[in-house]
């Protein structure tokens, strides 16, 4: 890579504005020239990056008829943060925590795809505790993460009082993360060949406290959102799309099954465990924003019953792997052990090494199919790490779904989308 | 996931159907993957999605620095009703970096094939509007290929935002 300088030589008459625009020239912006005439006009808008209703820091380039969105274009990007180059420079282990930063509100997915996949390598048998630890905690963040999206969706529609609501329901999510592993975000609990820590003593007791609280809770919203005649007409009917464009268009998540289709991959290709639990698949009948909004709200009670499940029958044994080539010894052992405070420098130091090979590991995250590529090359740093983000590429769906509808629609086209930014930017 | 002898029968079926279409397969660790002459992608992916695999759950990138040819563009069919995946992988050289586009046969493969050829310059001939994605347009390079450095990038501030921005300098 050449960076030059912009020094004498430069043309002085470049302004910074035309710099600008010329960075801007690329973009087409296609509009459906039918339309144009003396009585119809069309009017390029753009919204964001930097609004309120993106949902982060999204940029749509919206062509308008009056009202009516006659094509979209959604810029991205602005938050790329070259997680996916920085998990090749560093040790298995330590990529953890960075790629728990791409979609920012899945962090235990995010964890769970790359140990998945790191695991296929290396072949590793994941105790049965830690694959309910796992659960427990996945379904957790899903809950989690559908509480931000109600809330935050419903903001958009204009009502506040959902936002505060849902955020109560959320900070006592994130009280149960800190108290297992200490972290509120991006909590590094889910590691190589297990979890980090086994819960602690109460744990289950307030994770209980919470499963009696959360359907009550979710009644609730239904009962605020379902008979207020605003939401309604504003969600149902609109942004719809039907099942075979979906899949074309490579859509997994609340939005496939919203159209009817009941692929999910806990059911599917069941990993973790989760073919010993009995839950059902919510799906919906038309695909419109309404059942997107039905479907990821009856995931609520889906996942309360899956936790409940795992804490029933959470087994006993190791949290993590007893393979002290992958899983740091015990702290006590260091004390005795030699070979174990041989292992521990390795694992520190250099880290393991994984035997050379390509692993991709799907999961079903709260937007969709969660898949983590890895390719080692037996060194202990991987050769490549790629997340196929859902929110990167059901973001695709926003034109069709917009489409021909209202710019008022769009809004709430997009927050039944659920996009997450730092997932689709990386 | 289908086993090493389905993969192997998928292959030759493959083979005869369009002639080497199918340079080796990959088996590994349950994994299935065939590795396909990159000029050939269209149709062996048109023979999965006949044979069920009808989803394109993911494209994405690899560089396989320093073995030539360097650039795998891999693609990650799904068939939904059997519930296996095969992964097809074409291996292009970074002198000529090119393979044919899959948009018309998955519209969902836009944004991924923008991403590999933002970050790893494979051009997707077809592709109808191949342009980056996550970098800046004016950007210089390919960010994830493997020689390329982490590090060193200018900061851009709004002081020296005229003398210091990327190409455009």
């Amino acid at each position: 890579m050449t960076v030059t300088g912009r020094g004498s030589d430069a043309d002085p008459s470049t302004t910074l504005s035309e710099g600008y625009r010329k960075r801007e020239e690329s973009i087409t912006l296609s509009s459906e020239p039918a339309g144009v005439d003396e009585t119809h006009e069309l009017l390029t808008l753009n919204i964001g990056p930097h609004h309120p209703a993106t949902h982060g820091v999204l940029r749509l380039i919206t062509t308008l008829e009056g009202e009516v969105v006659r094509d979209i274009k959604p810029i991205i990007g602005y938050v790329h943060t070259g997680i996916e180059k920085t998990a090749e420079d560093k040790a298995y282990w330590k990529v953890i925590p960075v790629v728990e930063r791409m979609d920012y509100l899945s962090y235990y997915f995010n964890a769970m795809a790359f140990c998945g996949a790191v695991e296929t390598l290396l072949g590793l048998e994941i105790p049965p505790r830690a694959q309910y630890l796992r659960v427990i905690h996945l379904e957790l963040n899903r809950i989690n993460s559908h509480l931000l999206w109600l809330g935050t969706s419903a903001l958009d529609l204009g009502a506040i009082s959902m936002f505060w609501y849902c955020f109560r329901e959320r900070e006592k999510i994130l009280d149960l993360f800190e108290m297992s592993s200490g972290q509120r975000f991006h909590t590094r609990y889910i590691q190589v060949g297990g979890v980090m820590e086994d819960i602690p003593a109460g744990f289950e007791a307030n994770v209980r406290k919470f499963l009696k609280d959360m359907p009550n809770r979710a009644d609730q919203y239904a009962d605020l959102l379902e008979k207020n005649q605003i939401v309604i007409e504003r969600l149902r009917g609109t942004g719809i799309v039907d099942r075979e464009t979906m899949i074309k268009l490579g859509v997994t998540g609340p939005l496939l099954r919203a159209t009817g289709e009941p692929w999910d991959l806990r059911k599917a290709h069941p990993y973790s465990s989760y073919d010993h639990f009995d839950f059902k698949i919510p799906v919906g009948t038309v695909g419109d924003n309404y059942d997107r909004y039905r479907v990821r709200h009856a995931e609520f009670y889906e996942s309360v019953k899956i936790i409940e499940q795992a804490l029933d029958g959470l087994p006993e044994g190791p949290h993590i792997t007893p393979d002290r080539k992958v899983a740091l010894p015990p702290r006590h052992e260091l004390a005795t052990s030699m070979e174990a405070l041989i292992h521990h420098f390795k694992l520190v130091t250099e880290g393991f090494r994984v035997p050379p090979g390509e692993a991709y590991y799907p999961i079903e995250g709260p937007r969709g199919e969660l898949g983590c590529f890895v390719r080692a090359d037996g060194s202990a740093k991987p050769a490549r790490v790629h997340m196929r983000d859902p929110s990167f590429v059901n973001l695709q769906a926003l034109a069709p779904m917009v489409r021909d509808g209202y710019i008022a629609d769009l809004i709430a086209t997009l927050a039944m989308l659920d996009p997450i930014l730092g997932g689709i930017d990386r | 996931m289908p086993d090493a002898t389905e993969l192997e029968l998928t292959a030759q079926e493959l083979r005869d159907a369009h002639r080497d279409s199918i340079l080796d397969t990959e088996f590994h660790r349950g994994r299935a993957c065939l590795i396909a002459d990159p000029r050939q992608i269209k149709p062996i992916l048109e023979h999965l999605v006949g044979k069920g695999y009808t989803m394109l759950a993911s494209l994405h990138g690899v560089d396989y620095y320093p073995n030539e040819p360097r650039l795998g563009v891999l693609y990650e069919m799904l068939d939904r009703k059997r519930v296996q995946r095969i992964s097809v992988k074409a291996r292009v050289s970074t002198d000529d970096p090119r393979i044919d586009s899959v948009v018309d046969m998955f519209p969902g493969a836009d944004y991924p094939e923008r991403e590999v050829y933002d970050m790893f310059g494979v051009v997707f001939e077809g592709h109808p509007d191949l342009r980056r994605i996550l970098m800046p347009e004016d950007y210089e390079g390919h960010p994830q290929r493997r020689d390329f450095p982490i590090g060193g990038e200018p900061v851009l501030f709004t002081y020296n935002e005229e003398q210091n921005y990327g190409k455009y300098v």
